[in-house]
């Protein structure tokens, strides 16, 4: 008698504290998540507000923003007031990125499809560990490296003065490399392997099979992969600003430097003072770099639910 | 009995918030109010023309006085001006008179000239050219001269490197070299070490440098035939200088009035002012306006 009353005990016992440990382990997770949210909406509200305020407090057209070249945020009035222009930032950044991605994405697609289809074995085991160092590494030292190895090279090889486009998008292919091949990877992984015996099943060779079936297949995660890269070289700022030349200007070739929003943002941010036309303006390049992430963001969205999930 | 346990953890966790928030607020309290200079923490944020000397003055002064803990951050002249306005700072370095930057409530900001920085032209060291009049300073800088030899070097094109629009040095250069006109777009770096970096590796560039900065790995430049020296620009000679100020908000007192002492003193200033490349402000012969 006495016994099994004990043992009823205990055992209410433990469901009141199993009940205690999923309310406490819900509740903990449910306030972790409401402060990653409101952090995210709060960070939103905050750049938002900031980045808007050089067009309604300052009032600046967004003709003059998004269409001037001339970037003269301290000009005294009577000189004809101050003036911020990004157009050369934006074309910057947009050419510095997409000729990185352009150099990049054939480059990582091709190991992707080397690593799972054509050498699965040792080329996995070797690529893999050479993929997450490349990955890991700092992006300082990437903007060092090619600061003392790129530019010179451009300069005595190639011509102009070294600091150009070439040797920001070619440090930015590098640098977005890992992130196309892993998502590449994984992608063309995933497909199931009766698709590929399939098509040699119908007389295809290998690579028939990998150019005709497997990589239209993967579409959707290689046009993922593709762009978190191009996100990854736009949001890039330290390596890409020691050897992009920061000037001001639109490039009329590859050779030309040029400056990025990234590098414009840190570039000046030291000097201004909270509300300055000078500061806002650069909170508005910052809402165009959250608004280009969002852009990117619902690219990934569409093409994979568009692509299936193979 | 374990709910009880729980609570317990959760009173004493409040206690020991509560308990570490008012400590330390009493700390900060006393270390502001009650101990003029042996003790307390002192932020100093701004100009990275200023940090070298700061930073040596800094460590000496809390050697002398263990109990003192000086921090010294660059960021730039514009950000000391706003850290110290906005009171995130206690002294803010700049190499720029607050009433030349926009934003900035002059008004409650108290600024000590603290010494002179001397600017100088550099070009990389292939260039041989060794004096420039203001003029061709000028048409080079504006982009009318775009190769060095229309100036009698070599034929080499000419590559701008220039600071950010809102860095001291920059502004002072164009103030003080140029008379005021706007520079041709070129090459931007936000540090004066970074700026002499490029222009000892880059073929034909040509930039400013606070003296502190400029060693044997670029070709300094004389401006109408004067050289950045002491004498000169003590004498008035060699225009292109520029006032370190620091700034506080409302006058000094306390730990900021004995370290801003402790910078205008005859120790610092016959030491590491003329040590590092700077002008010790007593020994100016000639003064500017604010």
């Amino acid at each position: 008698m006495a016994k099994s009353s004990f043992s009823f005990k205990t055992n209410s016992w433990l469901i009141k504290r199993k009940r205690y440990h999923e309310i406490g382990g819900k509740t903990l997770a449910f306030i972790c998540a409401a402060m990653v949210i409101i952090l995210t909406l709060a960070l939103v509200y905050f750049i938002g507000t900031k980045g808007l305020a050089a067009f309604f407090i300052n009032k600046v057209s967004f003709k003059e923003f998004f269409l001037s070249t001339e970037w003269w945020p301290d000009r005294p009035l009577i000189e004809g007031g101050p003036k911020v222009g990004a157009l050369s930032f934006i074309i910057g950044s947009l050419v510095v990125s997409m000729l990185a991605v352009l150099v990049s994405a054939p480059l990582s697609i091709m190991v992707a499809v080397f690593m799972v289809e054509i050498a699965p074995a040792w080329g996995q085991r070797l690529l893999q560990p050479a993929i997450e160092l490349l990955a890991g590494i700092p992006s300082v030292v990437y903007g060092y490296i090619g600061l003392i190895l790129l530019v010179p090279f451009i300069r005595d090889y190639i011509g102009g003065n070294g600091f150009s486009v070439l040797a920001g998008f070619l440090v930015l292919a590098v640098m977005i490399l890992p992130t196309i091949i892993s998502v590449s990877t994984d992608s063309l992984r995933s497909l199931p392997h009766q698709w590929k015996e399939a098509a040699f099943a119908l007389g295809s060779t290998h690579w028939q099979a990998i150019r005709l079936v497997l990589l239209p297949a993967a579409r959707s995660g290689i046009i993922t992969g593709i762009v978190l890269g191009l996100a990854r070289a736009f949001g890039e700022a330290l390596a890409v600003q020691m050897v992009i030349g920061n000037t001001r200007k639109i490039p009329t070739s590859i050779l030309d430097p040029v400056m990025t929003l990234t590098s414009a943002i840190t570039m000046d941010m030291g000097y201004t003072t909270t509300g300055s036309l000078w500061n806002n303006a650069l909170w508005t390049m910052s809402l165009i770099l959250l608004g280009l992430s969002f852009f990117f963001i619902l690219t990934i969205k569409v093409v994979s639910k568009k692509g299936g999930r193979y | 009995m374990l709910k009880r346990r729980k609570y317990l953890f959760i009173i004493l966790m409040a206690f020991s918030i509560f308990f570490t928030v008012t400590f330390t607020g009493c700390n900060n309290q006393k270390s502001d109010s009650q101990i003029p200079s042996a003790s307390g923490t002192l932020t100093i944020v701004g100009s990275t023309a200023m940090q070298p000397l700061v930073e040596e003055a800094a460590t000496k002064f809390q050697t002398k006085n263990p109990r003192v803990q000086i921090v010294v951050q660059g960021g730039g002249s514009g950000t000391g001006l706003t850290q110290v306005a906005q009171g995130a700072a206690d002294i803010g370095n700049s190499d720029i008179s607050a009433y030349e930057k926009e934003g900035i409530e002059v008004s409650q900001l108290k600024g000590t000239k603290v010494c002179v920085v001397g600017i100088a032209v550099v070009t990389n060291p292939n260039c041989k050219i060794k004096n420039l009049s203001k003029k061709q300073l000028k048409d080079i800088f504006t982009g009318k001269i775009i190769n060095w030899k229309e100036v009698g070097g070599s034929n080499q094109k000419i590559v701008l490197v220039n600071r950010p629009k809102g860095s001291g040095t920059r502004i002072s250069f164009k103030k003080f070299a140029l008379d005021g006109v706007e520079e041709a777009k070129g090459m931007e770096s936000d540090s004066s070490g970074v700026v002499r970096q490029i222009i000892s590796n880059t073929p034909g560039a040509v930039g400013y440098l606070a003296l502190p900065y400029i060693n044997e790995t670029v070709n300094m430049v004389s401006i109408d035939g004067y050289t950045p020296t002491k004498e000169n620009i003590t004498g008035g000679i060699y225009p292109v200088w520029a006032y370190q100020y620091m700034y506080t908000k409302g006058q000094p007192a306390g730990l900021k009035k004995a370290f801003i002492d402790y910078m205008l003193s005859t120790e610092v200033q016959t030491t590491i002012v003329p040590n590092l490349g700077y002008i010790s402000i007593t020994a100016m012969k000639v003064t500017r306006g604010n």
